[in-house]
C-alpha cells in the first residue's frame, strides 16, 4: 500500500515539477557563482563564499539557500495536499470504501510524505554536488574548523547533511498532514502550512519571546552546518531531531484522531 | 418478517442531523438479499446522506445498521470488500490512465490478489465497454466514460452487494440502456443491487423493490408491484352521455369524477371496472371505450408524497 501510494504521488507532474525546482536552485547557484564570481569571504549566505573553492560547498550552499523557503514550500504543498487533495478530488471516499482503512491510509500518507522530505533534501545536495564537481575543484575539503578532510569524506558529510535536513522537515510535514485532515480544500491546507513556517520564522527572530525559541520547529533547521566542523558537532542536530520527533508525535496523533472520526462529505 | 440473514441492508432508526436539521430522519431500511432495490427521492431528500452512512463515510447521529448481516461500522473492514459502490459520481486521479486508476484502487486495500489483477481489470473494463479507452488519461474522459470507469471499479471483484448512487448520471441514452442491462445481469447473477435514483422510469424498469425518500423520511418501502397496486387506479371511459355517465359512476362510489368532452374519468376506489361497465350499459349509456388506467410509479410517488418530484427545500 505504501509503495502504491508512493508511485501515485511521484507519478504526478506537479510533484516532479517541485523536484525539478529543487534541482534547479543549486545548479543555478553554481552557474551564477561560476560566471560572476562568488561573494567575498564571510559575505552572502553561509557557504556561498566557499562554493567556488570546492564542489562539496556548492552542495552545502544549495542546502542553505533552499532550506528556509524552497524545501519547506514543497513540503507544505505535499503535506497540505495529502488528505485534502484526495477529499477535493473525491477519491478519499473511494479509498475509504475500498476499504483502505482510515488509520492505514493516514500512515501511508505520512510515510510517503517522510520519503518526500528525504528526497527533496537529497536532490538538492546531489544536484549541488554534480554542478559543483563539474564547475569547481574537487580536492580535499577545508572544514569550518580549518582542518582538511578528504574529498569523499566531504561528500559523505554533505549527504549526511541532506539526511538531517530531510528529517528536520518531519515536524512541518506532520503539522501539514494534520491541517490537511481538517479541510477539503488543499490550497487552504497548503497556505496554512506555509503560514506556520513564516510565523515560526518570525517568532524565532523576536528576542522578547526567546523562551519559545527552543520549541519552534524552525529553530534548529540550520544545525546541519555543524556537520562540516571537525570533529562534527552533534549537539544541536540531536536537539533538532528530538524536537521534530516531538512534533511528529503530537501532530501525528492529532491527525489520526481527526482522520478516524471525521465525516467524509466530499 | 424476514430474518437478519435475509437482508443485505438493514437500518434501525438511522438518523443524521446536520447543524440542527435532520437530513435523514430515523429510517428503517430493509433490502432483501437478491433484490434490486430502487431508492427513490428527489434531489435533497437524503438519499446520498443515507448511502454515505451505510458505507461508513458519515457517522450517524443515531441508529444502527447492518450490511450483509454484519453489524456496522465495526465489521467494515471485513464487509466492505464484498460491497461495490458508486457514490455521488466517479472520482479518480486525472493524471493517471483509466487502467492505472483501477490498479491503484485495487491495491489500496485487503483481499485482492495481485496475480489476478490484470485479468480482473481487463474483465471489468470490458463489461463497461471501456477497453479501448483504458490507456487514456482520466482527465481526457467524458462524463459518461468517467461513470463507466466508476462502475468498472465497483466490478473488479464479484460482489454480494452493489450500491449505485445515480449510476446513469451524465450518460447518453445508449449508455443508460447499457447500464440498465448490466444491472439486470448482475441481479440475475445473485448480486443485491441498491440503486438510488431520481429517475422514476429508470427504477420502474429494473427494480423489484422500492423505497421512497421524502424530506429525510422513508415514506414507503415495498415490492414495486405492491406499491403500484396500492396507489388508487383510475377508470377512463368514452361515452355518448358524459354527464349521465358521471352520475352513474359517482353513484357506484368512484371518487374525483371528472368530465372532459366525451371522456369521463374517476378514481376506482376499489370498485371493479367490470361493474362500472355493466352499470353504464344498464343505464342506457353508449360506451365506446373503457379502460382501467395503468398506474405509473410517478402517480404512486405523487400519491405518497402529496406533491410533485421537485427538489426538497
Amino acid at each position: 500500500m505504501w509503495l502504491v501510494e508512493a508511485r501515485t504521488v511521484f507519478s504526478r507532474a506537479r510533484v516532479r515539477a517541485l523536484l525539478v525546482v529543487l534541482v534547479a536552485v543549486p545548479v543555478f547557484l553554481a552557474f551564477a557563482v561560476y560566471l560572476a564570481g562568488g561573494p567575498h569571504n564571510g559575505q552572502g549566505p553561509t557557504f556561498l563564499d566557499r562554493a567556488s573553492h570546492n564542489g562539496v560547498f556548492t552542495a552545502l550552499a544549495g542546502l542553505v539557500v533552499t532550506m528556509p523557503f524552497f524545501i519547506p514550500l514543497s513540503i507544505a504543498v505535499m503535506a497540505g495536499d495529502a488528505v485534502a487533495g484526495e477529499a477535493s478530488m473525491g477519491t478519499l471516499r473511494y479509498l475509504l470504501i475500498r476499504p483502505a482503512g482510515r488509520a492505514r491510509l493516514l500512515a501511508a500518507k505520512g510515510a510517503v510524505l517522510a520519503l518526500f522530505c528525504m528526497v527533496a533534501a537529497l536532490v538538492v545536495v546531489m544536484a549541488g554536488l554534480l554542478a559543483g564537481v563539474v564547475l569547481f575543484p574537487h580536492g580535499p575539503v577545508v572544514t569550518l574548523s580549518g582542518t582538511t578532510i578528504p574529498f569523499l569524506d566531504g561528500v559523505g558529510r554533505s549527504l549526511l547533511a541532506s539526511l538531517v535536513v530531510g528529517a528536520s522537515m518531519f515536524g512541518l510535514g506532520a503539522m501539514g498532514l494534520f491541517v490537511s485532515t481538517l479541510t477539503d480544500v488543499p490550497i487552504a491546507a497548503m497556505a496554512v502550512t506555509i503560514g506556520l513556517v513564516i510565523v515560526s520564522g518570525i517568532l524565532d527572530g523576536v528576542s522578547q519571546v526567546a523562551f519559545l525559541h527552543p520549541w519552534l520547529f524552525t529553530n534548529y533547521w540550520t544545525s546541519f552546518t555543524d556537520l562540516v566542523r571537525d570533529p562534527m558537532h552533534w549537539g544541536l542536530v540531536w536537539k533538532d531531531l528530538l524536537l521534530q520527533l516531538g512534533y511528529v508525535a503530537v501532530f501525528g496523533a492529532a491527525a489520526w484522531a481527526r482522520m478516524v472520526t471525521r465525516d467524509v462529505q466530499a | 418478517m424476514s430474518g437478519p440473514s435475509d437482508l443485505a441492508v438493514e437500518t434501525h432508526g438511522l438518523t443524521k442531523v446536520f447543524s440542527g436539521r435532520p437530513a435523514v430522519d430515523g429510517i428503517e431500511l430493509s433490502v432483501p438479499v437478491g433484490s434490486t432495490y430502487g431508492f427513490l427521492g428527489p434531489n435533497g431528500s437524503g438519499k446520498t446522506t443515507t448511502i454515505r452512512m451505510l458505507l461508513g463515510l458519515l457517522s450517524p447521529t443515531a441508529g444502527s445498521w447492518r450490511l450483509l448481516g454484519r453489524e456496522m461500522p465495526g465489521a467494515a473492514m471485513s464487509t466492505l470488500p464484498e460491497v461495490g459502490a458508486l457514490v455521488e459520481g466517479p472520482a479518480f486521479y486525472p493524471w493517471m490512465t483509466g487502467r492505472e486508476n483501477l490498479e491503484r484502487f485495487d491495491s489500496m486495500g485487503p483481499g485482492r490478489p495481485s496475480r489476478s489483477r490484470r485479468a480482473r481489470i481487463d474483465d471489468a473494463l470490458a463489461r463497461v465497454g471501456l477497453t479501448a479507452a483504458a490507456g487514456k488519461k482520466y482527465k481526457a474522459y467524458s462524463l459518461g466514460m468517467r461513470q463507466r470507469l466508476g462502475l468498472a471499479s465497483a466490478l473488479l471483484v464479484p460482489r454480494r452487494l452493489l450500491v449505485l448512487d445515480e449510476p446513469t448520471n451524465g450518460m447518453d441514452p445508449q449508455g443508460t440502456r447499457e447500464i440498465r442491462n448490466l444491472v439486470r445481469e448482475l441481479a440475475t447473477g445473485g448480486t443485491t443491487v441498491f440503486l438510488s435514483s431520481h429517475l422514476l422510469s429508470e427504477v420502474e424498469q429494473v427494480c423489484s423493490h422500492v423505497g421512497v425518500m421524502h424530506r429525510g423520511k422513508l415514506l414507503a418501502q415495498q415490492s414495486l408491484s405492491d406499491l403500484l397496486a396500492s396507489a388508487a387506479p383510475r377508470l377512463r371511459a368514452e361515452v355518448d352521455q358524459p354527464e349521465e355517465a358521471a352520475q352513474v359512476l359517482s353513484g357506484l362510489g368512484l371518487d374525483d369524477v371528472l368530465v372532459a368532452g366525451r371522456q369521463v374519468s374517476g378514481g376506482l376506489a376499489g370498485v371493479p371496472p367490470e361493474l362500472c361497465c355493466r352499470a353504464l350499459v344498464e343505464a342506457g349509456i353508449g360506451v365506446r371505450m373503457l379502460v382501467p388506467e395503468q398506474v405509473s410509479l410517478e402517480d404512486a410517488f405523487v400519491a405518497l408524497t402529496g406533491e410533485g418530484f421537485d427538489v426538497a427545500g
